[in-house]
């Protein structure tokens, strides 16, 4: 039997405000417990909430992002359950009335290709606190600094149908959200934490079959990761005569499986209505029209803008475009150089692996765009050759010269086009290499263009990498042929 | 709509209410006299009206983005039952 994955994904993501959704308590990361959670977090009697005006506006602005419709008036509820990180007895929501309607988000998957995936609608929510089991005896410790800090979830269309597409749609939602300034996307953080609805069906049948809900997905590795496992486990389950159970499972990185949480006794019963302290919000036209002015160019735009006024592959504009930071870098190392392929060429081979090799963010280069512009300037005029470029790129890299023309001029890297010189290192490399000479004379001619290499090599020490490969490759053939 | 006890138990264990037998067939019949009342309401047409998110004729007001709250954690932890590292104690609570 053939078995088609179906996938859709709640991502929860944590807006990037100073203060909190419904109080002036401060968001920052790291504090002491408890000393970020004021009265209106406690929920102590009498207090009310206010609405946040930065949440509402960066919730809309991802809404604008991904084309959504957004509603004149949205409406918060009361989403009742105890447990001891919430400590009002609800947590503050938006069932019926989110901010954000229905709207799309353009994926692209690993042959360049791309497809919509429709979002159902995007809520403002209130974060909950954080309950600490170990080092109490027998007691939990719970910390309330994250009570009421604002969360965007956003609640896609079940539109995936493999692991990979899940985990595009995460890396596109993450590239929106930080491209907007609205989170910093940390998910080691959890400033973006995602649950994942996983079904299988038959292929051809149109009813989707019985869904488990993964929670506990933080990482992209991991939504991959969660979903194969998943569907394994639901296809043997069916096909052993089975029957896939509606739960919510949690993954377990450490051995790769997904697990059934503990099912309550009864269904959750969450009973929604209406927060009575929260008046219906009502934005105009000219509110949207105002934040719609203030959105940035998006990952899609920059992706079809690399592609089609710079000549970019897609496969080059979508990992440039997949950060701002990523594009912002490249389109200033472009700008500096004047040609795109090899600011893309250089942006994502030495200088990303230099990063990866150093676990640094782009924004934490030691080498600046600036840099990494006017370096490649002196390759495209042939001041330096490749080999040379790396040499000067690396001395950029460990601090060694201000700029591109400083590390060449203190290493004596420009490239040497004088054919003289040139001549002149190629008959003394051909008189110190006899044996190779007449091993290059008595092989078979269509041999002797990768013998070549040996002389080339030598050329190119002799000249500490300075020569003009090209030029090497060509003298070098004209004189060791009219040796024959 | 006629209610029974197992709802008004269920309504109360959802609450977090400690509702003893006398108490449990009481509600019973007030909560049935409030569920009369809906039932009532009910019947009237409401088509065309939009339903009603609060009773106020007002919309939220929003406040600007700026920390304005102050570490007040001694005075609020004063009437919590248990505290340790600046942590609330709790009844331990397994996922």
């Amino acid at each position: 039997m053939q078995w088609e994955t179906v996938i859709g994904l709640e991502v929860h993501v944590q807006l990037a405000t100073r203060s909190k959704i419904f109080s002036g308590a401060s968001t920052a990361f790291g504090a002491e417990p408890n000393t970020q959670a004021c009265a209106v977090d406690l929920g102590l009697p009498g207090v009310l909430p206010v609405l946040n005006e930065q949440a509402v506006a960066m919730a809309v602005q991802f809404g604008l992002a991904v084309h959504a419709e957004i509603p004149e008036v949205s409406i918060f509820d009361r989403k009742n359950y105890f447990y001891p990180d919430l400590p009002k007895g609800y947590q503050t929501s938006q069932m019926y009335h989110p901010i954000v309607g229905a709207g799309e988000v353009e994926i692209t998957l690993d042959d360049d290709t791309t497809k919509r995936i429709r979002i159902h609608h995007a809520h403002l929510e209130e974060d909950a606190g954080k309950s600490l089991h170990e080092d109490f005896q027998g007691m939990t410790g719970i910390d309330l600094n994250r009570a009421g800090t604002p969360l965007l979830e956003i609640v896609s269309e079940p539109d995936m149908r493999s692991a990979k597409e899940a985990a595009a749609y995460l890396k596109a939602i993450h590239s929106i959200v930080t491209y907007l300034g609205i989170s910093d996307g940390n998910m080691a953080e959890g400033s973006m934490r995602c649950d994942v609805n996983v079904s299988v069906r038959p292929k051809g049948q149109e009813a989707f079959g019985t869904r488990a809900e993964i929670k506990n997905v933080n990482s992209f590795r991991f939504v991959e990761r969660a979903i194969a496992f998943e569907v394994e486990r639901q296809i043997e389950l069916i096909e052993d005569g089975g029957k896939v159970v509606q739960e919510t499972r949690l993954f377990d990185p450490e051995r790769d499986e997904t697990r059934s949480m503990r099912t309550k006794e009864e269904a959750n019963d969450y009973r929604y209505f209406p927060c009575p302290d929260l008046l219906p919000v009502v934005l105009d036209q000219a509110y949207l029209e105002h934040l719609r002015s203030q959105l940035p160019e998006l990952p899609a735009d920059k992706r079809a803008r690399f592609q089609n006024e710079l000549g970019l592959s897609a496969y080059d504009a979508n990992v440039l475009s997949a950060s701002r930071e990523m594009a912002e870098f490249f389109e200033e190392v472009q700008r500096v150089c004047g040609d795109a392929k090899q600011a893309a060429n250089w942006v994502q081979g030495e200088l990303s692996g230099a990063l990866n090799r150093e676990n640094l963010s782009i924004q934490n280069s030691p080498v600046s765009a600036q840099q990494l512009g006017e370096l490649i300037r002196r390759v495209l005029d042939d001041t330096i050759n490749g080999k040379a470029a790396k040499q000067v790129f690396q001395a950029l890299w460990n601090g060694q010269g201000e700029n591109a023309d400083a590390v060449i001029e203190a290493k004596g890297l420009k490239q040497v086009t004088d054919t003289g010189a040139i001549e002149a290192m190629i008959d003394q490399v051909i008189a110190e290499s006899p044996a190779q000479v007449a091993q290059y004379r008595d092989s078979e001619p269509e041999k002797r263009g990768k013998m070549i290499g040996y002389f080339v090599g030598q050329v190119m020490k002799a000249s500490r990498g300075t020569a003009n490969p090209q030029q090497v490759n060509g003298v070098l053939k004209e004189k060791l042929d009219a040796l024959l | 709509m006629a209610l029974e006890e197992s709802h008004v138990r269920r309504a109360a264990h959802l609450a977090r209410l400690a509702v003893s037998d006398d108490q449990a067939s009481g509600f019973v019949d007030d909560l049935s006299r409030i569920l009369d009342m809906v039932d009532q309401l009910q019947s009237l047409d409401t088509d065309g009206v939009a339903p009603l998110a609060h009773p106020l004729d007002a919309t939220q007001r929003l406040r600007a983005d700026e920390v304005t709250e102050t570490n007040q954690r001694d005075a609020f932890q004063r009437c919590a039952p248990a505290v340790e590292n600046g942590l609330y104690l709790v009844p331990r609570v397994v996922e």
